[in-house]
């Protein structure tokens, strides 16, 4: 096993089998060992070039708002453009009131639907969920966000937190059902099989033993689509609609993170616009918080649960 | 079932979250109480241009008063929606409603109150000028219909003698998105050019034939800033926080006037002394008559229902608005919105004891 | 992931370990009852999305009908977007979302898989979660700060050193797809900053399906005496195939619908052009610009035409991007 795992070539003597190879094929040891150099290279330029535009951005966050991270930022209201001691606290405690609400309706939605279709993938239904799971995610925000107004503002009169969280909810929706699908297929039938041969129920396996084994890649996705839904903005104007008062009912409009650097971002004042960035740091900072508790509490039990 | 880390915290945060939720929790941290049945009094939408000066009149307001108004922009379409469905107590608009949008409003008759007045500043990115760019609304036009193309044309020659115009393109820079902005843009190059009026016509949105898109004054702005040898319209606040150059245009009375302030209000002034005394206000004041008057200026309405049913909300409004015509114009030139001339001030409070508060059989 | 033959990953709360004896009968017939209600369970919540998107689909439809009766169907083609003489069409923007879209996938699908791979084979395990969690965040940043980021670093980056370097160093300005003058804001610039917002999605589920493909597979590569990288290619990546591309088709549904970001950097002109240094306009940003302003009737059913175009469109490319990852997986004999 230590030779296949060290690449399982041997350095100098080509074996009968990697001659024969070589000599219908082409690819000799020596360029496939060139091509194997070659693309391992490449994997790491691509993920150094995928993690590059996010420290650009921090970047240019950091240096935009990080002046404007005072305490008071977390623990006061807006004020008018020109005054000091303005924060976006109502703001960021809407957002996780937000991202609570959308949760409790995206993700049951998400994995329930996620393990239907991986159960019962030739279904007509499940067909359906696919296609119509990957219409939903390729919606612009704004027509959920006009979705959401034609019949949870409108009938009811009023803007509120509600038919925002419902909003943001419809659209974690594809995301972590495609995770959960995939994942879900990605468990060994072995495991299934091992679980109900001895005497495990269908539900107490798929829950207890597939949904469970599949937990972190489920959690990534959900993660993924609770980043995603923080820094949406249109489908709120119309729902939550921003608040520029302390407000945490669901049944009232709500301020949010990302409603509130919108308006700063696109005013004229630099004063505002710093309190934009900074207000876009603790939003990255928000998730990034969300995403290592989630990770903390959903990690498995007995050691690393892949490797 | 599944098995987490945690089972008894994670219940107990839903729990906790649903309580804070459902439940209480409408005051502020070390806010007092105060009777109120939610956490605003009045809700109101519409225009991103007056936002920076309602936040500070609404902040100041409850500071006053205890009354907390929630505005947010969301654009002078959406607020126009959004007071014609009644989820939002008023509204607030760069342009005017037309007569159709007023026929669908759910509440009645709607009155637009003036507040303040804005300037659309004409700014370009041409580094060899030191003066202010000349120019009038034919030429402006002509610009941006694509038929002037260089900086050094005669025509912008004629009227800018001596000044080092390069004989580089002109790259027209306008807005991607519907705006008030555009609306007053565009109304006054109909206005002084009859090609204008004709073909791209006036409105919050036009099919431009030339140019870039930017999105939002913040957008244009950016864009003209960045890009040398543009030319584009933002509002005035804008230019100045920028520090962008702004053009001079002739005005009806023939002379150049950059905008400003000052050179806003006395465009309504012009304007003021002509409007009837049954005026519904819904006036453009671009090409305004008078001295020193900035050709490319509005008004920004509030706009409210005349029969306001719910006479708790009805009078907050109403005592609102009293306020904001008399004391907020002293906190707008600061952030660069022209007040409106006193004039007006004295005829529209008069006009806002028609607004009938309470139920009426 | 536990070998098969071990005992299942058990829990030990409230009572849930192996059955046996009276206990089984009892649990077998507690079993039967719970998978019917856990059949309707997740049945039930498979139909919510059919049902949302039918809701939304006869929303807009309904929105979007007066639209359609005024123009018919060339207003897929009409290439005018006159909202003061309403006169509405929508073929720059449709061309411009494909084209955008398309290019964002080029760019962004071979990085995210590369990245992909990277932290599932090679990346040390101390490396693994932190820089995992640098490419998943990049879905938190807010689109406006894309579209910030690309008004002052991307399009400025573009217009004083990329494009002249593409259209005077490498000599393709004349070529039809780098002609033109080199304002910043483009059709190229768009297509970058999509492929920047999607590559979390991919490279987050092209991670985890690459890391949950079982150990048996790679071993069984290395054994026979495979590289590392034809281990990669030959082993995992086929097994993983269908995950990845659905993590490229939950960009793609990204890119389709993104419209801040994008309508900062495009350019915003209604117009078709072959250059990527052409601004251009996307279906999404025209419904995002005009939305909040628009009152007319007729303006308002065109923008929702247009959002009815929209799905449209992504249930015909889902489709076809389904299609073809059935064909290929027939071929490949999997």
């Amino acid at each position: 096993m230590t030779a296949a795992s060290r690449g399982g070539l041997r350095r100098s003597h080509p074996s009968g089998v990697q001659r024969a190879f070589a000599a219908r094929t082409g690819r000799t040891l020596g360029r496939r060992r060139v091509v194997n150099g070659a693309m391992i290279a490449l994997t790491y330029l691509a993920a150094a070039l995928t993690t590059l535009p996010l420290i650009f951005i921090l970047a240019l966050l950091v240096e935009k708002g990080a002046s404007s991270i005072r305490p008071h930022f977390f623990t006061s209201l807006p004020v008018p453009v020109g005054e000091v001691g303005g924060g976006m606290a109502n703001a960021i405690v809407g957002t996780l009131i937000l991202i609570a609400t959308a949760a409790a309706i995206g993700l049951p939605v998400g994995i329930g639907a996620g393990l239907y279709v991986a159960e019962y993938g030739r279904s007509r239904l499940a067909t359906a969920v696919r296609f119509l799971s990957d219409v939903l995610n390729g919606l612009p925000s704004i027509v959920i966000g006009i979705f959401a107004w034609q019949f949870l503002v409108r009938p009811i009169g009023h803007f509120s937190a509600l038919s925002g969280g419902v909003a943001l909810g419809a659209m974690m929706i594809p995301l972590v059902t495609r995770t959960t699908e995939e994942m879900i297929r990605l468990v060994p039938t072995s495991l299934n099989e091992a679980a109900l041969a001895l005497g495990y129920s269908r539900w107490r396996t798929s829950l207890a033993v597939v949904l469970r084994t599949a937990l972190p890649g489920i959690v990534t996705g959900a993660l993924v689509a609770v980043a995603r839904i923080a820094g949406e903005t249109a489908p709120l104007l119309f729902t939550a609609f921003g608040n520029q008062f302390w407000s945490v009912r669901l049944t009232e409009p709500i301020a949010a993170l990302p409603l509130q650097i919108f308006t700063y971002a696109i005013s004229p004042y630099d004063d505002w616009h710093a309190q934009a960035w900074a207000g876009a740091l603790v939003l990255i900072a928000l998730v990034l918080v969300i995403s290592l508790v989630a990770r903390f509490v959903t990690r498995a039990r007995f050691g690393a649960a892949a490797d | 079932m599944i098995a987490l880390a945690k089972p008894r915290a994670v219940v107990l945060l839903v729990a906790f979250a649903t309580t804070v939720a459902c439940g209480g929790g409408d005051r502020a941290p070390g806010e007092t109480g105060r009777a109120s049945s939610g956490s605003v009094d009045l809700t109101g939408a519409g225009a991103t241009f007056p936002y920076p000066l309602y936040s500070k009149w609404f902040s100041d307001y409850a500071s006053r008063t205890g009354v907390r108004i929630n505005y947010q922009s969301i654009g002078s379409g959406g607020g126009i929606r959004q007071l014609s469905e009644g989820t939002v107590d008023f509204g607030a608009s760069d342009s005017p409603m037309t007569d159709a949008e007023l026929a669908k409003a759910k509440g009645g008759p709607v009155m637009h109150v003036p507040t303040v007045l804005g300037a659309v500043a004409v700014t370009y990115n041409v580094p060899e000028l030191r003066e202010p760019l000349r120019l009038t609304g034919e030429l402006l036009a002509d610009v941006f219909l694509g038929r002037i193309t260089k900086w050094n044309d005669a025509r912008i020659a004629a009227l800018n003698s001596g000044a080092p115009l390069p004989a580089k393109d002109i790259l027209v820079v306008h807005r991607s998105d519907g705006s008030g902005t555009t609306f007053i843009f565009t109304d006054y190059l109909a206005a002084t050019s009859s090609s204008w009026a004709t073909a791209p016509g006036k409105g919050k949105e036009v099919q431009w034939p030339v140019g870039l898109g930017g999105k939002g004054n913040e957008g244009v702005a950016g864009q003209v800033k960045q890009t040398p040898g543009t030319i584009g319209y933002v509002e005035l606040a804008y230019a100045k926080q920028n520090r962008l150059p702004v053009a001079a245009i002739r005005n009806a009375a023939g002379e150049y006037v950059t905008p400003s302030v000052e050179s806003a209000t006395a465009a309504a002034a012009g304007v003021a002394e002509r409007l009837g005394a049954s005026t519904d206000y819904r006036v453009s004041i671009v090409n305004a008559p008078g001295a020193g008057a900035y050709p490319i200026s509005s008004f920004t309405w509030i706009l409210a229902y005349r029969n306001q049913p719910d006479s708790t909300k009805g009078r907050k409004l109403v005592d609102f608005l009293r306020w904001a015509l008399r004391e907020g114009g002293a906190s707008a030139a600061a952030l660069d919105y022209a007040p409106l001339p006193p004039a007006m001030v004295s005829r529209l409070e008069q006009r806002l004891d028609s607004i009938r508060v309470g139920a009426r059989p | 992931m536990a070998a098969p033959g071990t005992p299942p990953l058990g829990s030990t709360s409230s009572g849930t370990g192996p059955p046996n004896g009276p206990a089984a009968l009892g649990s077998i017939r507690g079993g039967a009852v719970g998978d019917r209600i856990y059949r309707w369970t997740i049945t039930g919540f498979a139909l919510c999305v059919p049902l949302l998107l039918a809701l939304i689909a006869l929303e807009l439809g309904s929105a979007a009908w007066p639209a359609f009766r005024r123009f018919g169907l060339g207003f897929l083609a009409e290439s005018h977007w006159d909202a003061v003489n309403g006169r509405f069409g929508a073929g720059p923007a449709i061309f411009g979302t494909v084209v955008s879209s398309i290019i964002a996938l080029l760019v962004a699908t071979p990085l995210a898989i590369g990245a992909a791979i990277f932290l599932s084979e090679f990346a040390p395990s101390w490396l693994r979660q932190p820089v995992a969690f640098l490419v998943d965040l990049l879905a938190a940043i807010p689109s406006v700060v894309y579209g910030l980021w690309g008004i002052f670093v991307l399009v400025p980056l573009l217009r004083t050193h990329v494009m002249p370097f593409l259209s005077n160093t490498l000599r393709l300005g004349g070529t039809p797809l780098f002609s033109g003058p080199a304002y910043g804001p483009s059709m190229l610039a768009a297509g970058l900053i999509l492929a920047v917002m999607i590559l979390p999605y991919i490279s987050a589920v092209s991670r985890e399906v690459l890391l949950a493909v079982p150990r048996s597979q790679r071993e069984a590569a290395l054994a026979l005496g495979a590289t590392r990288w034809e281990m990669i290619w030959d082993a995992v990546l086929p097994y993983a195939r269908s995950g990845i591309v659905g993590g490229v088709i939950l960009g793609l549904g990204r890119a389709l619908g993104e419209t801040m970001a994008v309508t900062m950097v495009i350019g915003n002109r209604a117009e078709i052009s072959a250059s990527l240094f052409a601004p251009g306009y996307t279906m999404a940003s025209l419904i995002a610009n005009e939305f909040s302003e628009a009152t007319n009737e007729l303006h308002l059913s065109a923008l929702m035409a247009v959002g009815a175009t929209l799905f449209a469109i992504t249930l015909v490319v889902s489709a076809i991007a389904r299609w073809l990852v059935w064909r290929v997986s027939r071929e490949a004999g999997t």
